[in-house]
């Protein structure tokens, strides 16, 4: 059986941000209603995680729960685990109207590191990003300059992303450029104020 | 003459000089220098050519208001056409180049324009160029095209980037003047998130100019203090050169920062576009002050007082030695003074007022000036330059009372609030008779997404302008805004400013009042395009009452300035000559931006590589190292064919096909739609969405189906498998897998909401490879791990299994009319099937195949392709699908439409086969003609060719159209007329022109 | 350019991350419906200055179709609410009402 290799075999970019594509995960869409006992349980069960409010990652180690809609969630493990957690939540769903469906190659996921990270970003989404608005532990989906995609914060310097497989090399190139030399923005990093 | 003195020049770095050169010419200045403040150094008074009279012009302002300095900066790929002077922050080497004359600036042909100004009234171009009509494109176009405009258009690829930037804040603040940051100080104190925007390099804006005590310090110093304390402030970002470019809707507000203009060698992006969400916008954007008509006013030297002030106050730059001042307020009272101090020689302040102004001209009187009131300027005379002045009584129709030489003259009509932002969005004005100008109407203001108001004005902005109401106010305003927000702001104290009593401003539309026609065709309105206070006249004598009309008719404050300067002097000489109050004429419609911006700084990072997203299947990187021709479909990239070295596309084309037919070809079909939808109602979900039935397809086997849209058309296709009793996995085309997602989406949550149905989009999760040709179940037999016989795999079965130990769903489907599995695995691992497929297949003589091929090949079996069988008006109807239309479901998405007369006539055009009788290719889109005319004129149509190939297993042109009565006229030669003069004659045959029995398919 | 709040995860959407849907509250008429019924069903649209009622989807963000409640002039918006109700729930109602004195959906109290 032959190495799977995710859309840009962990590519790299050091600006004003550190920027990664950061291998495969096991990425589980989960849909059903959030609230039923069958559901959570499946969630929380095969990931180990606490169920995420609205809007919310809840994380443990490399496994996380992200609240996507209401009535989807993304389920975050190690790629090689992803048929078992599978094969275990679709034991936990029993009868239960939902859906379970392993999405792991369907997505691209990046990281951005560094204290220019929010400013990086707010180059390319209209999303509200400021501390006060995202901090840790919450998930926007939203756009990428013109691509979907959905992000949130692992500390207050690190963006994780994922966006669709197939367009990994735009959007990295969009962030590689949004972190390129001489374009830091100050707003968010607190730089000092250019000077008059 | 106008040169550079020892003192003053606060923003300038006098221990370095900087060189530039101006068409040509080398010149020095200071870092801090304005290109235009370098170029009044150098006592480069004549900068550029009017656009109509090609009239000597110079600066006039010293800010975003400046009419008549547009140059052409830069050269190559960095060149940009009509940058204002004012607004250029000179640099070292910079190159500048006047606009709008030739050969040369100093002697311009098209000036002969001026000497013909009687023959190019107002609205010349509408009267003169109507008739011939023919002459329009021919002659009058191409002429008018050569003399019109102002810069050249650049020729070269932008080398600069340019990017957005997203903030969301509580309150934006345009305008870094001290209303602008006294607003944001009490804005910020009450606990408010704040942006100050300032256009300029500079924080502070025109108060250290205009002097004059807050708080007991000296202005300038109260300013660096407060700068000091805003800087210090958390939640104050102040951004200088960044325009607060427009408001829009629901509190967005557009910043055009511009990071490297005055930079040209520093990393990064050029322009920044900030896209900005507030609360609550402030403007605090000042005021511009107004020329005053009299004969000659755009002659070189003569020059806003204000602006005069800033050349000597900002950049040590005395433009006159010997100047005039011409006012009808107190303000122009300053630049006298400051003059005179500087050690200029003030020869007159022509007051228009009979009873002259306040302590400012007791000042002036004090210093020696000699004042006369009620009186004006006549005419100015001179070429290039001013020379001398005409001066008469304000009260006349301009009988020169004495000739007085100056080389400058300083004219002042009074200041206009720069209400664009304010209005941008709806913001509405008042006119104020006192101090004759529009300001904004507080009560009026644009509003937000909860009805109320969500800009406020802060300043000159507002309609202030003593110093102490501005201050006073715009703290007021600061912490006004903070309260509308939710803030509760604690109490502060104002700041207070001494004030300085002015007398009141008389309104002076035209000087002197009574000018003659001789002066009044010289006494320009808009500068910029040549628009004079008789041109005004002439469209009111004319019935040009709108003002939006004068606007177009006259040119009047069109082009790059928007009339900044013009606007209120060309409403009210409207006004007057329609006998109209001013505020029942009205202004002409603020838009956005407020002073042009780049075009790069509107496209962001779009360009090059991310222009738009390129969708790439896991199998991309193979295609383009073997030398894949694209076909964009979407924004996916697809071979269209694998070309060897020197063989054109079309033999590789038939190449592929060929090999498909006779041994096995591959196909990436990556990008086919993948949606997984599974729950109790499914099926009878899908019986809604697909016009056949679904719900009774067993698990395990695959069924062909169409979507139509409530209006009945044909909007996708595809092989749906059914996975288990509640799931299906629904292919979509390529192109539609988002939209037929969104499609379910919708229907689900908008109609059928208590379906229990959910959708995924599972199209990336899987690479698909098509193992296409008679070899094809030899080569996956070698590579092993699954059962594929045709006992165990049938035509339209799938099975789940290992393929050369890759886990994978593999469908027993053709769209090519031969033996055909379609491979599923997941996308990490597609190249590796892939690769292993082409080393495995070698000894078939295993080869890929484009999408070109795959054309072909389909039209070859008469498959229908959505977008070339459909364009948005066919039902499956009409493409003899009705087998795949369910006869026994009472309802799905489009059968009420389809039973629409028109969509149930007989006489809709149908699919048919199309053969040219000489074997050619029938040319694309092309239509066949009928007997006669139709209604319009145009020859009757019958039909048209929706597919055309040359299909290289027949060795000839086939097609398909659809063809009035098609089905029923087999046989049939039709005719059509291709674009090239020929016409093609075709005969009506069946559609599917290769293997009618479909024999090799099912093997 | 609108800011509409998502009714369903809250977020306060810039209009680059929402798609359109033109009126809300349409009743489908399909096989079995008059000529006439099912002609206005497909073509015949309101579009008023003043309250309107629209369809949206959150496309850039959690997907889901919501309706807002907005005068078309002013852009004020009265409500978002979601899409599973075929007519403007009474507390929109009474919203738009509170701005709108004398307002009524479809001219009825």
């Amino acid at each position: 059986m032959s190495e799977p290799v995710s859309a840009l075999n962990h590519a790299g970019f050091d600006g004003l941000a550190k920027v990664t594509e950061c291998g495969l995960h096991g990425m589980i869409t989960l849909r059903g209603d959030l609230a039923a006992r069958a559901v959570k349980a499946a969630a929380t069960g095969a990931s180990g995680v606490k169920m995420p409010g609205p809007n919310e990652v809840q994380s443990k180690g490399d496994n996380a729960l992200c609240w996507m809609s209401p009535d989807e969630l993304l389920v975050i493990c190690d790629y090689k685990d992803v048929r078992q957690v599978l094969d275990k939540m679709h034991k936990s769903l029993g009868a239960a109207h939902a859906l379970a469906v392993d999405m792991s190659d369907a997505r691209t996921m990046f990281c951005v590191t560094g204290s220019s990270a929010r400013d990086v970003m707010a180059k390319l989404t209209p999303a509200d990003l400021s501390p006060a608005t995202f901090g840790p532990g919450q998930i926007r989906r939203s756009r990428l300059a013109q691509i979907p995609a959905a992000f949130w914060l692992e500390d207050d310097q690190s963006f994780r992303i994922i966006c669709f497989r197939s367009v990994a090399q735009y959007a990295f190139d969009l962030l590689c450029t949004a972190a390129g030399a001489g374009s830091d923005v100050g707003y968010f990093s607190a730089a000092p104020i250019r000077p008059t | 003459m106008s040169k550079r003195i020892a003192t003053q020049g606060r923003l300038i770095d006098r221990s370095r000089a900087l060189t530039f050169t101006f068409n040509g010419r080398d010149m020095r200045g200071h870092p801090g220098d304005t290109l235009a403040s370098a170029l009044l150094a150098n006592d480069q008074m004549l900068v550029g050519r009017s656009f109509k009279y090609h009239r000597p012009r110079g600066i006039v302002a010293s800010g975003a208001e400046e009419p008549n300095a547009l140059v052409n900066l830069g050269t190559g790929p960095s060149f940009e056409p009509n940058q204002r002077a004012t607004t250029t922050e000179l640099f070292d080497r910079l190159k500048a180049r006047s606009q709008n004359h030739w050969p040369s600036l100093e002697f311009d042909i098209g000036a002969i324009n001026a000497r013909l100004s009687r023959l190019l009234p107002a609205g010349f171009y509408y009267k003169t160029f109507l008739r011939p009509r023919a002459f329009w494109k021919h002659v009058y176009e191409p002429i008018i095209r050569q003399s019109a405009g102002l810069g050249q258009a650049p020729k070269d690829r932008d080398c600069d980037t340019y990017e957005y930037f997203y903030a969301t804040t509580d309150i934006v603040v345009v305008g870094g003047g001290i209303a602008g940051l006294l607003t944001a100080r009490s804005a910020a104190q009450s606990g408010a998130q704040v942006l100050v925007l300032e256009q300029t390099a500079h924080l502070g804006g025109r108060t250290p100019v205009d002097g004059g005590t807050v708080d007991g310090q000296p202005a300038s110093a109260f300013i660096d203090a407060l700068l000091e304390e805003l800087r210090a402030m958390a939640n104050v970002t102040m951004r200088s050169r960044c325009m607060g470019a427009g408001i829009y809707d629901h509190g967005f507000v557009l910043g055009y920062e511009r990071l490297t203009d005055h930079d040209p060698d520093a990393a990064g992006p050029r322009h920044r576009l900030w896209r900005i969400r507030a609360k609550q916008v402030i403007t605090a954007t000042g005021a511009i002050e107004r020329p005053l008509a009299f004969a000659g006013n755009d002659l070189p030297g003569v020059m806003l007082a204000s602006a005069m002030r800033d050349y000597l106050i900002n950049y040590g730059v005395m433009v006159g030695q010997r100047v005039i001042v011409a006012t009808n307020n107190d303000d122009a009272y300053r630049t006298a003074i400051a003059l005179k101090e500087a050690g200029a020689d003030v020869l007159r302040i022509l007051d228009a007022r009979d009873s002259g102004g306040g302590p400012l001209m007791q000042k002036a009187r004090e210093l020696g000036i000699r004042i006369d009131c009620g009186r004006a300027i006549g005419k100015v005379r001179g070429g290039k330059r001013v020379k001398k002045v005409k001066i008469c009584a304000q009260n006349s129709s301009g009988g020169a009372l004495e000739e007085v030489s100056c080389d400058a003259v300083a004219m002042s009509g009074g200041w206009s609030p720069v209400v664009h932002l304010w209005s941008h969005c709806g913001g509405k004005l008042l006119w104020d008779d006192g101090a004759a100008h529009f300001r904004p109407d507080p009560a009026r203001p644009p509003t937000g997404a909860d009805g109320n108001g969500f800009v406020s004005t802060a300043g000159a902005a507002h309609g202030d302008f003593a110093l102490g109401d501005i201050v006073a106010q715009a703290h007021e305003a600061g912490r006004k805004a903070a309260q509308a927000i939710g803030m509760k702001p604690k109490k502060h104290d104002a700041p207070i400013a001494a004030e300085t009593r002015e007398a009141r401003l008389l309104p002076v539309w035209l000087m002197p009042a009574g000018a003659n026609i001789g002066l009044r065709s010289k006494a320009w309105l808009d500068y910029q395009n040549d628009v004079k206070v008789s041109d005004v006249e002439l469209a009111a004598r004319e019935g040009y009452e709108s003002v939006e009309h004068t606007k177009r008719y006259t040119t009047l404050g069109m082009a790059t300035d928007q009339g900044k300067l013009s606007n209120i002097n060309g409403l009210a000489t409207l006004a007057n000559s329609l006998g109209t109050p001013i505020p029942s004429v009205g202004t002409t419609t603020f838009r956005p931006p407020y002073t042009p911006i780049s075009m790069g700084a509107i496209a962001g990072e779009a360009r090059d590589a991310i222009f738009q997203p390129l969708r790439c299947t896991p199998i991309h990187h193979w295609h383009e190292a073997h030398d894949a021709a694209w076909e964009p479909v979407g924004h996916w990239r697809r071979p269209y064919t694998y070309p060897r070295a020197d063989e054109a596309h079309a033999d590789a084309v038939a190449r592929e096909i060929k090999n498909v037919r006779q041994a096995v070809g591959l196909l990436d079909a990556s990008t086919l739609g993948k949606l997984i939808v599974k729950g109790p109602d499914a099926g009878k979900f899908l019986d809604m969405l697909y016009t056949n039935m679904m719900s009774t397809l067993q698990p395990g086997r695959c069924r062909y189906g169409l979507m139509c849209n409530e209006n009945g058309f044909l909007i996708d296709d595809g092989v749906v498998a059914r996975l288990d009793e509640q799931s299906f996995l629904c292919h979509t085309t390529s192109g539609g897998a988002d939209q037929i997602h969104a499609h379910m989406e919708e229907w689900l949550q908008t109609e059928w909401w208590d379906w229990q149905v959910y959708v995924a989009n599972a199209t990336e999760q899987f690479a698909q490879i098509a193992v296409v040709g008679p070899k094809a179940r030899k080569l996956l037999e070698k590579l092993g791990g699954m059962d594929l016989s045709a006992e165990t795999l049938p035509l339209m079965a799938w099975a789940e299994g290992e393929i050369a130990g890759i886990r994978a769903r593999v469908f027993r489907i053709s769209f090519s009319g031969e033996l055909s599995f379609e491979i599923a695995v997941p996308a990490s691992q597609g190249l590796a099937l892939w690769t292993a497929l082409i080393e495995a297949g070698r000894e078939f003589g295993v080869m890929p195949y484009g999408t070109e091929a795959l054309h072909v090949m389909r039209a070859e079996k008469g498959f229908i392709m959505i977008g070339d069988e459909t364009d948005g008006t066919v039902i499956p109807q009409d493409l003899g699908l009705d087998w795949a239309i369910s006869k026994k479901k009472e309802d799905y998405l489009g059968k009420r439409a389809q039973q629409r007369t028109h969509m149930a006539s007989p006489d809709r055009w149908k699919l048919v086969g199309l053969e040219t009788t000489d074997g050619t290719v029938l040319p694309e889109g092309a239509y066949a003609v009928g007997e006669g005319l139709n209604a319009n004129g145009q020859r009757v149509t019958q039909g048209r060719v929706t597919s055309t190939y040359y299909s290289p297993t027949l060795e000839r042109g086939i097609a398909m159209g659809l063809v009035l009565h098609g089905p029923e006229r087999m046989g049939e030669v039709l005719e059509f007329p291709g674009t090239d003069g020929q016409v093609y004659h075709a005969k009506i045959v069946d559609p599917v022109f290769y293997d009618k029995e479909g024999t090799k398919q099912n093997v | 350019m609108l800011i509409l709040t998502c009714p369903y995860c809250g977020i306060e959407a810039d209009e680059t991350e929402l798609a359109s849907g033109g009126e809300a509250h349409l009743t489908r008429h399909g096989p079995g419906t008059s000529e006439d019924d099912f002609s206005n069903y497909l073509f015949t649209r309101q579009n008023p200055l003043g309250v309107h009622f629209e369809r949206w989807r959150h496309a850039h963000g959690c997907g889901k179709w919501f309706h807002a409640a907005r005068d078309t002039g002013t852009l004020e918006v009265f409500a978002t609410y979601p899409a599973q109700t075929a007519e403007p729930p009474k507390t929109v109602c009474d919203a738009i009402r509170k701005r709108r004195p004398g307002w009524t959906w479809q001219g009825t109290a």
